[in-house]
């Protein structure tokens, strides 16, 4: 029997052949976190005072989710972070204004084929899209591997994704990974990793193994992996930073299999308050919106930001409706204003956030009032997710949230 | 003690503690200020050390934040039965040194009122009248629960 791609790369971290179930020791080639590492270096200095980390050089720390700081508390956690990171060395240090933390990693080509990548986030799986071994830990387990550099994992059993075909014209990557979630559902992928196979991968680009790699965890994987091919190799510019690319074996042995036929997906939304409760934007009832959330590291790069543009076709946001844009990096956001779609934004009426994670989390840059409702392009819908329980958060994809602001009511951007 | 009872599915981690605090509480003290503040506005209130909280599948699922097993532990919270826990919880409550019982059965046989202990050294779990066995933990998780958490476990071990 063959081998998946979780067993082969654990069990070369390993050093031996693992079956599904057995706990195997790594030392990941990064550990990632972000606003959070204020509280890690709490943990990390009552654990080992005055200590060292053990490997600087396997820690990147971005801040990006309260950015620039909305309180005192935040920007005293900012400062602590600077000063950690200065006293111990780490370099892969990205501050205020670089970008969220899943579009910068892979930018620096942090997130290689075959490599393991742990981070204190829970859409730390986006880096799957780089055929990356990558999966969310808690502040705690951070801390520990700042100074242990070691952690522990379970061989996942694997569940085969097999894609085919082609997405029409107004459908993309975003409808489909939530129409995925919504037939496997918020745990259908619990403890398991999920490998995306079939004709359709070698053409689904970066920014779209990244959508669907990002929302992996909202199915409860614990890593979802494309494999390294062409389109890998050109975003990083080199063939040899993927020669540790590993892949499954065709006879491989996978717990569930399941087939999605790209020309049969529709522009879908996930209805308040589960990112699993999934429907075709044509089957809603009329829901008219107060804001319109374009960015995040779902959807928050220069081709998501430019679907929505060409749907909204230069037509303006309605007044009863604020729309909010954010790239997901300095990076992007340069490419943006260089084919001058941020001008282009900014014209309609959307208000323009700096890069980052913006209002994802409820934090600032866009909270809800009780009883207002969100199209966003996020990855998560829970109630009082963007600051507010009595709010009322949709997700879907960019070309859907352009037709939403066009028209005030979350639309399918087929019928603007 | 006393069993806490949430009979839903799904109760993701805004529910137990909201992504809006995460930045400027993490503290046991401050957690525990709103933790389930969206789920069950009284928990604060009635909880104690040594209750139980039971309750249904993929429970936890949603952010890696770890307030919620930090602010359960802090506040004594003997264990939490469910149906089912997501990765990154589960994972989180073996590193602050909280028991967590995975148990379908008995979350099915359970109705309020029932008494609930846990005995996690025999992987026993009592519901009332019944017994429901559980599988012991391996051996690296154990380690890691008894010591009291992954930091501890690395102080006592000195890795
Ligand atoms: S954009 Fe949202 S989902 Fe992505 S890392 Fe930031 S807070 Fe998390």
């Amino acid at each position: 029997m063959g081998l998946t791609f979780a067993q082969k790369l654990l069990g070369r971290a390993a050093g031996k052949v693992v079956e599904p179930g057995e706990i195997v020791f790594v030392e990941p080639d990064l550990v990632l976190t972000h606003d959070n590492s204020s509280a890690i270096i709490g943990k990390f200095e009552s654990t080992l005072p005055e200590g060292k980390v053990k490997h600087p050089d396997r820690i990147a720390i971005v801040l990006d989710h309260v950015t620039p700081a909305a309180t005192s508390k935040n920007a005293a956690g900012h400062a602590r972070v600077r000063k950690f990171v200065a006293e111990q060395g780490i370099e892969k240090f990205f501050d205020v204004g670089s970008g969220i933390c899943h579009q910068v990693l892979p930018e620096q080509h942090l997130t290689l084929p075959g490599g393991i990548v742990v981070g204190s986030d829970s859409h730390t799986c986006t880096y799957g899209a780089f055929n990356t071994f990558a999966t969310g830990i808690d502040r705690t387990e951070a801390a520990g591997l700042w100074i242990t550099g070691r952690t522990w994992f379970k061989v996942p059993e694997t569940i085969e994704i097999n894609l085919e075909g082609f997405l029409q014209s107004g459908v993309s990557a975003k409808d489909l990974i939530m129409t995925i979630i919504g037939k496997l559902g918020s745990d259908g992928a619990n403890y398991k990793a999920v490998e995306f196979h079939g004709s359709a991968v070698s053409g689904l680009l970066i920014h779209e193994r990244m959508t669907i790699a990002n929302m992996g965890i909202e199915m409860g994987a614990k890593i979802a992996v494309f494999p390294a091919d062409r389109i890998t190799s050109d975003f990083l510019f080199s063939d040899a930073l993927c020669k540790a690319a590993l892949w499954s074996d065709i006879d491989a042995e996978f717990c569930e299999v399941y087939n999605f036929d790209l020309g049969e997906i529709v522009p879908v939304v996930a209805r308040p308050h589960t990112v699993d409760n999934v429907c075709p934007v044509s089957d809603l009832p009329e829901t008219k919106v107060d804001q319109v959330f374009l960015g995040t590291c779902t959807n928050g790069r220069v081709e998501d930001l430019k679907s929505a543009l060409e749907v909204m076709k230069g037509r303006k946001v309605v007044p009863s409706v604020r729309m909010l844009v954010g790239a997901a990096s300095r990076d992007e956001y340069v490419k943006a204003l260089q084919q001058g779609i941020i001008e282009e934004f900014v014209k309609a009426g959307a208000v323009i956030l700096p890069p980052g994670c913006g209002p994802c989390l409820g934090a600032h840059q866009g909270v809800l009032a009780p009883g207002e409702v969100c199209l966003s392009t996020a990855n998560r819908n829970f109630k009082g997710r963007m600051g507010e329980k009595d709010a009322f958060i949709y997700l879907g994809s960019p070309e859907t949230a352009a037709a939403t602001a066009i028209t005030g009511v979350i639309t399918d951007p087929r019928e603007v | 003690m006393a069993v806490h009872y949430y009979s839903q599915n799904d109760i993701n981690t805004d529910l137990l503690f909201p992504g809006k605090y995460t930045y400027t509480c993490g503290t046991g003290p401050e957690i525990v200020e709103h933790l389930l503040e969206d789920l069950d506005p009284g928990f604060r209130e009635k909880v104690k050390a040594g209750d139980i909280i039971m309750a249904g599948s993929n429970f936890g699922c949603g952010s890696s934040r770890e307030q919620p097993t930090l602010g359960l532990k802090y506040l004594g919270v003997q264990a939490i039965i469910a149906r089912s826990f997501a990765r990154i919880f589960y994972r989180s409550s073996i590193n602050q040194g909280l028991l967590l019982v995975q148990s379908p059965d008995a979350v099915d046989f359970y109705t309020p009122g029932d008494e609930v202990t846990v005995d996690p050294s025999a992987g026993i779990l009592r519901v009332g009248e019944r017994e429901f066995p559980f599988p012991a933990l391996p051996v690296e998780m154990l380690a890691i629960l008894e010591a009291g958490g992954l930091l501890n476990w690395i102080k006592e071990n000195n890795v």
